[in-house]
């Protein structure tokens, strides 16, 4: 088995046959990741609790009762989830050192299914970017910069060894789990998907990344954005995988009173799929400005590829996806004032030296624990929150976060099944070329076409779809409606066997993989 | 309409986060400006939406049961400074 292998169809299987052990897995993991380090993905490395657990796994399949198709399979968490013993630092000076008092229950779902937990990986501080690059811990660096793919695009400048300022953002904020799956790291890992920082760096790393419906999966333990958007995010190399791990993450937790209480029955997707009974909706406008020709192309090109699979293909208007930012960045500052407000020293995190006064030792804490970015929104929000302007602009974003969720309710209900939409507006940007704007602006920028899947609530998912003319990945992404997740994925999975996305090719894993490598047809959709 | 040196001071002190003055001005003014674009809509007759789960939710109540509790210890651990079962803040 190869670390490129895919989880349900080829690792679980060797896991069974025992023609690979765990405890193999975990190590070549451990060891990539090692040699990967240059791509700053992971914070921590938990490598002897997952070993751990991967001998305890092994001794399960020894004796012939593996937990299920999870077990053994190494898996990695965003530094935004609670895990118990583990460092979880949200990449921020504030909770540097916080060690979890309890497991997230995503968390203990994994474990409780036997996987692996490799680490924690980077992000941007507290979850606020789209680069994956404004965390304590330095920025992510997006493994398709050091692929073959990338590398024989990339213009050389003279004999310059700026090799080193070359490569491109991971995308964000669920960045360094992007990297970690698209580097073979591990076969999945969890992100968390507020305005898009799931399927952003998704499409900007090559791979699946999902968003589920809002009250879907547990945000317990997870540390809170935005609590009435955020959901964990599942970042996997294929649909298939991907149905895998929602379908062990699903349903109602009693600690999480936003979860709803209908059974979640897990699927299988099918593997002989017909869209021919479907129709895809094509929001118009989701051609936003700034959306890179390339892009555009391959959107068009994908309608058509439905189209001749005898699907019906229809234009559909969602008249208020550009008030969308603007919504969120109320909404979003509103609830970031009021969920950092738990920060102030006292009962975890960083504390401040300064004694004079409570209050002063709560503002110091939060002055020297919080980035720029992260005090920037705390401010707004407590702005629109003020009396004055309660009404004026966290009750007006209410409303029309009303009128952005109902657009989605008109189309779905005229018959469309699907939308199809690009997921980012061009492909991964160089790291030199993005820290140029600042994070408010990016972000505003890159959220365009992900964030109103937040408001409504929907689910959404980034499909890898082609490497665009410098050789990166670009992601074409599908919005379903509520809890429809079979329908999206069985789409998705219907699309993504279309487009043969291709392999990564990297020096470093072909080092390390000794396995029996997996050549997929490169019959490549561009 | 200006966002005024009071009112950041006032912000700052109820957000209890500081950023130098003109810098903290200009920023708040920014994310001002970019919020108004909200204005351009209109939500005559439109009920705020508090969540995406109205339809289907009801913030249901359970029974008054105690059912996990006990981990002074573990709450206490990862605070600076505590005095027994306390957490210590400075007078004031």
């Amino acid at each position: 088995a190869a670390l490129k292998d895919a989880l349900r169809s080829q690792v679980s299987a060797a896991l069974k046959e025992g023609r690979v052990t765990p405890t193999e897995l975990c190590q070549r993991c451990l060891a990539l990741i090692k040699n990967t380090k240059f791509l700053n993905a992971y914070i921590t490395v938990t490598e002897e609790t997952a070993l751990k657990q991967a001998e305890e796994s092994e001794e399960r399949y020894k004796r012939g009762q593996p937990r299920g198709i999870l077990d053994g399979i190494p898996i990695a968490l965003k530094d935004n989830f609670n895990t118990a013993g583990i460092e979880t630092t949200c990449a921020s000076n504030m909770l540097k050192g916080y060690i979890s008092p309890y497991n997230a229950t995503v968390v203990q779902k994994l474990l409780d299914q036997g996987a692996v937990l490799l680490g924690k990986t980077n992000l941007d501080e507290f979850a606020m970017g789209s680069g994956s690059t404004d965390g304590v811990f330095g920025p992510v660096r997006n493994p398709w910069s050091y692929s073959k793919q990338y590398k024989e695009k990339s213009v050389s400048k003279s004999h310059s060894e700026d090799k080193e300022s070359d490569w491109v953002i991971s995308g964000g904020s669920s960045g360094g789990s992007a990297a970690a799956v698209s580097s073979f790291t591990c076969f999945a890992a969890l992100g968390s998907d507020t305005g898009g920082s799931t399927r952003n760096p998704a499409a900007h790393c090559g791979v699946v990344g999902l968003k589920p419906t809002y009250g879907l999966i547990s945000r317990h333990g997870l540390i809170p954005l935005v609590n009435s958007m955020d959901v964990p995010g599942i970042l996997t190399r294929c649909v298939d995988d991907a149905a895998v791990l929602l379908g062990s993450l699903a349903g109602h937790d009693p600690k999480d009173s936003t979860t709803i209480q209908d059974d979640f029955k897990p699927f299988e997707l099918p593997n002989l799929i017909d869209v021919s009974k479907l129709s895809i909706g094509i929001p118009k406008e989701y051609h936003a400005p700034g959306l890179s020709s390339e892009i555009l192309a391959l959107w068009s090109k994908a309608a058509d590829l439905f189209k001749n699979a005898g699907a019906k293909v229809v234009e559909v208007s969602l008249p208020h996806t550009r008030y969308s930012i603007v919504c969120y960045h109320v909404l979003c500052t509103a609830e970031v004032a009021s969920n950092m407000a738990r920060f102030d020293g006292l009962e975890y995190g960083h504390r401040s030296d300064v004694k004079d006064s409570t209050e002063s030792m709560y503002a110091a804490t939060r002055r020297e624990g919080f980035n720029d970015v992260v005090r920037g929104r705390i401010l707004s929000g407590n702005y629109f929150l003020l009396k004055q302007n309660y009404e004026k602009y966290f009750v007006k974003a209410q409303k029309v976060r009303r009128l952005i969720a109902n657009d989605f309710v008109k189309v779905f209900r005229s018959g469309v099944d699907i939308l199809l939409t690009p997921t980012t507006l061009s492909d991964a940007a160089p790291y030199t070329e993005f820290i140029q704007e600042d994070n408010r602006t990016r972000s505003a920028q890159d959220d365009i076409l992900t964030q109103a899947a937040n408001m409504a609530g929907l689910p959404a998912i980034n499909i890898p779809t082609a490497l665009s003319e410098r050789g990166l990945p670009v992601g074409l992404q599908f919005i379903g409606r509520s809890f429809q997740e079979k329908q999206l994925l069985t789409v998705a999975k219907w699309f993504e066997k279309q487009v043969q996305f291709p392999v990564i090719q990297l020096e470093e894993v072909k080092r390390h993989d000794s396995g029996v490598f997996q050549h997929q047809q490169s019959a490549s959709f561009s | 309409q200006k966002v005024s040196v009071e009112m950041l001071d006032h912000l700052e002190h109820l957000a209890l986060v500081d950023f130098r003055d003109s810098e903290g001005v200009e920023r708040l003014q920014k994310a001002i400006q970019f919020a108004d674009q909200l204005h351009e809509v209109n939500t005559d007759g439109v009920e705020p939406m508090d969540s995406v789960l109205e339809d289907r939710w009801c913030l249901y109540l359970r029974e008054d049961e105690v059912t996990e509790g006990n981990c002074t210890k573990e709450l206490l651990e990862n605070a600076r400074e505590t005095v027994e079962e306390y957490f210590v803040a400075p007078p004031g």
